[in-house]
C-alpha cells in the first residue's frame, strides 16, 4: 500500500513541479521568476526525499540538506540583484 | 588564555553544538569534540554581526509560542489551500501596520510568524522600525487582521522582550 | 511492518503531495505576484514537511535508529520560507510589480 502512495504522491509533486515551470517560463515579471525557481528547489527537496524512501536509502538525506541551505542563498541573491543592482556591495 | 575559553552567547553555541550532532552520524567521541569547537569558534567569528544581546526576559514563553505558531501554520495551510482551490477571484490588500515592538529581534520574529499564519505575508518594516506592511491575500476588513496579530501574537512577544 | 503504520505512511505522504501540489497551482492560478506569493511560503512548506515526517517515521521504523536529519531540513525550511518570501517581496516593490484592480492599499519602496 505504502508503495502505491508513494508513486502518487511522486505524481502529484511532479505535476507541481511542471506548473512551477509553467510559471518560470511565462514570467510575466522578474520577481515572478524568482519565486518559481524558489519553488521549484522545495520541490526539487520533496522529490529527493520521496527517491530516498523508494530506493530505501538515507544516503540521499545530505542531498536534500545542501539543496536546502543553496537554494535559499540563491534566493536571497537574487532578490537582492533585483532590489540592489548587486549582490556583494 | 583561560578568559578566552568562553562562551559569550551560550544560546548560540548550545544551538551550534546540538546541531553538529545531528549533522554527524551519531554522537561519537569526535563529534563532541568537533562540536565543542565549533561551539566556541563560530560565536567568536560572528561576533561583528550580534551588536548587542537581545534582552530575552521570559525565555521560558517561547515554547508555548512556537506550539502556538506550529498549531497555526497548518491551519493557515488548510485556509490557503482552500482560497486557491475555490474558483473566484481574491479580494488581496496592503495593511499598514503599527508597532509597538522595539527590539528588531522581536520584529523579525514578528515578521516571520506573520509570513506563517493565514493570509498574509509580511512585506517590510519601514525604516523607523514603527510601521510594518503586510500583504493579505483575502480580507474584507483591514482592523481585524491587525486586531488578531496585536492580540494573539504581538502581546506575547511583548510579554518575552520587554 | 504492521497496518496501522503502513496507513498513517500513506496518509502522511498524500497529505504532503496534496499540499505541495495546491502551492504550486496557487503559484499559476492567482493573479499578481503578491498573491501568488502565498502559496509556495505557506501550502509547499507545510506539503514538503508532512513528507519529512513520513520520510522520518520510516526510516526509524526500518532501520531502528533515529536520525534527525529530516527534522533539521524541516527546521530550516520554516525558518527561510518567511526570509525569502520578504526579500522577493521588497524586490518587487522596488522594482514596481503591478497589482490586480482589487488590491486595496498600496505597497511602498524606501
Amino acid at each position: 500500500m505504502i508503495t502505491t502512495a508513494l508513486y502518487i504522491t511522486i505524481g502529484m509533486v511532479m505535476l507541481a513541479v511542471l506548473l512551477n515551470t509553467y510559471r518560470l517560463l511565462r514570467g510575466p515579471d522578474a520577481p515572478d521568476r524568482v519565486l518559481a525557481l524558489d519553488t521549484l528547489y522545495i520541490n526539487a527537496i520533496a522529490l529527493i526525499i520521496l527517491l530516498g524512501i523508494t530506493l530505501g536509502t538515507r544516503l540521499y538525506l545530505e542531498a536534500a540538506l545542501l539543496i536546502a541551505v543553496m537554494g535559499f542563498v540563491g534566493t536571497v541573491a537574487m532578490a537582492k540583484y533585483l532590489k540592489r543592482g548587486s549582490v556583494i556591495e | 588564555m583561560l578568559d578566552r575559553l568562553n562562551f559569550p552567547q551560550p544560546c548560540l553555541s548550545l544551538i551550534l553544538f546540538v546541531v553538529w550532532q545531528v549533522l554527524s552520524d551519531g554522537v561519537s567521541g569526535a563529534s563532541v569534540v568537533m562540536g565543542l569547537m565549533l561551539a566556541w569558534l563560530i560565536p567568536r567569528l560572528t561576533h561583528g554581526f550580534w551588536p548587542e544581546r537581545p534582552p530575552f526576559r521570559k525565555p521560558w514563553k517561547m515554547a508555548g509560542y512556537l506550539l502556538l505558531v506550529t498549531r497555526d501554520i497548518v491551519t493557515a495551510s488548510i485556509a490557503v489551500t482552500r482560497l486557491i482551490l475555490t474558483p473566484g477571484r481574491p479580494r488581496p490588500v496592503f495593511i499598514s501596520y503599527p508597532l509597538t515592538l522595539q527590539n528588531p529581534l522581536a520584529i523579525s520574529m514578528l515578521a516571520s510568524t506573520i509570513s506563517l499564519t493565514p493570509g498574509t505575508v509580511s512585506a517590510d518594516v519601514s525604516d523607523d522600525n514603527k510601521l510594518l506592511l503586510i500583504h493579505s491575500l483575502d480580507t474584507e476588513d483591514e482592523q481585524k487582521v491587525i486586531d488578531t496579530i496585536r492580540n494573539r501574537y504581538e502581546s506575547r512577544l511583548l510579554e518575552m522582550f520587554q | 511492518m504492521n497496518q496501522a503504520l503502513e496507513i498513517l505512511l500513506s496518509i502522511l505522504l498524500l497529505t504532503g503531495g496534496f499540499f505541495t501540489l495546491a502551492g504550486a497551482i496557487g503559484l499559476a492560478r492567482l493573479p499578481d505576484f503578491y498573491t501568488r506569493l502565498h502559496g509556495p511560503t505557506k501550502a509547499t512548506t507545510l506539503g514538503v514537511g508532512a513528507i519529512m515526517i513520513s520520510s522520518l517515521i520510516y526510516f526509524s521504523v526500518t532501520e531502528g535508529s533515529i536520525n534527525m536529519t529530516e527534522i533539521l531540513i524541516m527546521v530550516f525550511l520554516v525558518l527561510t520560507a518567511p526570509v525569502s518570501a520578504n526579500m522577493m517581496a521588497k524586490a518587487a516593490m522596488h522594482i514596481g510589480v503591478r497589482t490586480t484592480e482589487e488590491t486595496r492599499g498600496q505597497g511602498w519602496d524606501q
